[in-house]
């Protein structure tokens, strides 16, 4: 490897880290404020003077200087674990999510859907590890119904990402974009609601947030965490957020294609539309009341794979056709 | 099969002068060793499971060196995404206890260590016979790419995959019918005891 290549890997690597660092704040803080808009309110104002700009930074603060605080009967090296496991998963996945055409992809990876499916899903082993490793009951009941709610949304997500990439006729998502036309996005479009939904049940954002919810299980299997090990799992939240969003955006809007300047603009289209799903994200947080647990199941079960299932057959019915 | 990838080729490989590729691959083996003798081992169920995702991991990791990207992740999502996600919920639900099981032990050790000991010797005798000559070349292109893979499943081995698909068939029936049976059951109940009356 030359000198010049390890500057690239270098270059990329702290690029990508940046981008981890700085997304999922953005889309914290654009959750404080739509949300408060939303409801009639102004949200965070002081901090950093601007419109409450510096609020998280004033958060992460307030995380850094609290006790780590660990259970007398918890299993501390499980319990101490489990914030990294959930975390790190989404810093590997952002390595594979195309931003621009041609080389802007932080590692090109040939089966690129399955190693990005295949790593959020180890994520949720962080929730589940913490659920058992805390030695409370609300944290067991959250890390049980996190399992369930994976059981049953890892199938209709990987059937939905399956169907795009027979559409392309590739597993790797800069092959997928480079095959992508704009009648795609009608084409593939129950295949998208059917992905993003699942997304969203898989990181347990509202109306999919049985695992966590406040008011009966108090934040699930996050109970018994303080400090900088809580801050890390909001923040393995907001980098599922990104990650779903350019992921969606990528797989059925067509990442970085828009109607114009696609050679150097792509990634602002790309940008774009991360951002426009992330805030349709919070905008169902704030819209939607929780689901039930057997409402849960029974929107996997009963709607979201059989949905999956016809874009399949979809799918293949018009590849044979245009061939 | 040699035509994919795996070139045959007598004497221009050794085993003394390994590359790093190489001795990367002995040192993931030598983990993924260590990490499944814990999983059977270790009396904390819990941590059992977690030692068994180090196992996973450590031969998707396995993969990778041997370029067989596809089979790496697919490895990842099925066994650490979904079967180990699956034996946590089992042992959640039957609250697994933090700390030591004194129960975990069954009578079963000695022959459950012969079956294993004749299962893993017949397995690396059978392999090392099969493949002794056969290297793969790991500095040209990658040959466990998703299209060669997919070729070769669907060209030369659609039998056995399919005759997978019927045996996963019978499996998702045989759950649903022992599902029901147990509601079935429950609903007798009552009118069991109206019987007795």
């Amino acid at each position: 490897m030359s000198s010049s290549d390890t500057l690239d890997v270098v270059l990329r690597l702290l690029a990508l880290f940046g981008v981890f660092l700085v997304f999922p704040l953005l889309v914290g803080q654009m959750e404080h404020k739509v949300m408060a808009h939303m409801q009639g309110r102004l949200g965070p104002m002081y901090a950093g003077g601007f419109h409450g700009w510096a609020q998280l930074v004033a958060d992460g603060v307030k995380f850094a200087q609290k006790e780590d605080i660990v259970p007398a009967e918890a299993d501390r090296r499980v319990f101490q674990l489990a914030p990294a496991v959930a975390l790190l998963p989404y810093l590997l996945v952002l390595v594979a999510i195309p931003i621009g055409p041609g080389k802007a992809v932080g590692w090109y990876i040939d089966a690129g859907i399955f190693f990005v499916l295949a790593v959020m899903g180890v994520g949720v082993l962080g929730s589940l590890m913490a659920g058992w490793a805390s030695a409370n009951k609300f944290s067991l009941l959250g890390g049980l119904r996190t399992a369930a709610q994976l059981m049953a949304y890892e199938l209709p997500m990987l059937l939905a990402a399956a169907s795009v990439a027979m559409a392309a006729g590739t597993v790797s998502l800069p092959g997928i974009l480079d095959a992508f036309h704009w009648w795609w996005v009608p084409w593939q479009i129950v295949g998208g609601l059917v992905f993003f939904t699942a997304g969203l049940a898989e990181l347990q954002r509202p109306p999919f947030d049985m695992p966590v919810a406040d008011s009966e299980i108090i934040f699930g299997a996050y109970t018994e965490y303080t400090g900088l090990r809580f801050a890390m799992f909001l923040l393995s939240e907001y980098a599922g957020i990104v990650v779903l969003c350019g992921l969606t955006s990528v797989l059925f809007l067509g990442g970085w294609h828009g109607p114009l300047g696609a050679d150097g603009l792509g990634w602002v289209w790309m940008l774009l539309k991360t951002a426009v799903l992330a805030f349709v994200v919070i905008w169902l947080r704030v819209t939607y009341p929780r689901l039930r647990e057997d409402q849960l199941q029974k929107l996997a079960w009963t709607v979201l794979i059989p949905l999956a299932l016809a874009q399949i057959a979809l799918t293949g019915v018009v590849k044979v056709a245009i061939s | 099969m040699s035509t994919h990838g795996v070139a045959l080729a007598s004497g221009a490989h050794g085993f003394l002068s390994p590359t790093g590729v190489e001795v990367a691959f002995l040192l993931v083996g030598l983990v993924t060793l260590g990490a499944a003798v814990l999983t059977v081992t270790t009396r904390q169920l819990v941590h059992a499971a977690l030692w068994l995702v180090v196992a996973l991991g450590g031969l998707a990791v396995e993969y990778l060196l041997l370029t067989a990207e596809f089979v790496a992740w697919v490895q990842v999502l099925i066994y650490v995404g979904s079967v180990v996600v699956l034996l946590l919920f089992g042992l959640m639900l039957t609250k697994a206890p933090i700390g030591r099981s004194p129960d975990a032990d069954s009578g079963n050790r000695p022959v459950a260590i012969a079956v294993a000991g004749a299962a893993a010797v017949a397995l690396v005798w059978v392999v090392v016979d099969a493949f002794r000559r056969t290297w793969i070349d790991l500095r040209g292109p990658v040959q466990g790419s998703t299209e060669v893979s997919g070729e070769m499943l669907f060209r030369y081995w659609v039998l056995p995959f399919e005759a997978l698909s019927v045996l996963l068939l019978a499996a998702l029936v045989g759950a649903i019918v022992l599902s029901r049976r147990g509601k079935e059951n429950e609903a007798e109940e009552p009118r069991r005891k109206e019987e007795a009356r």
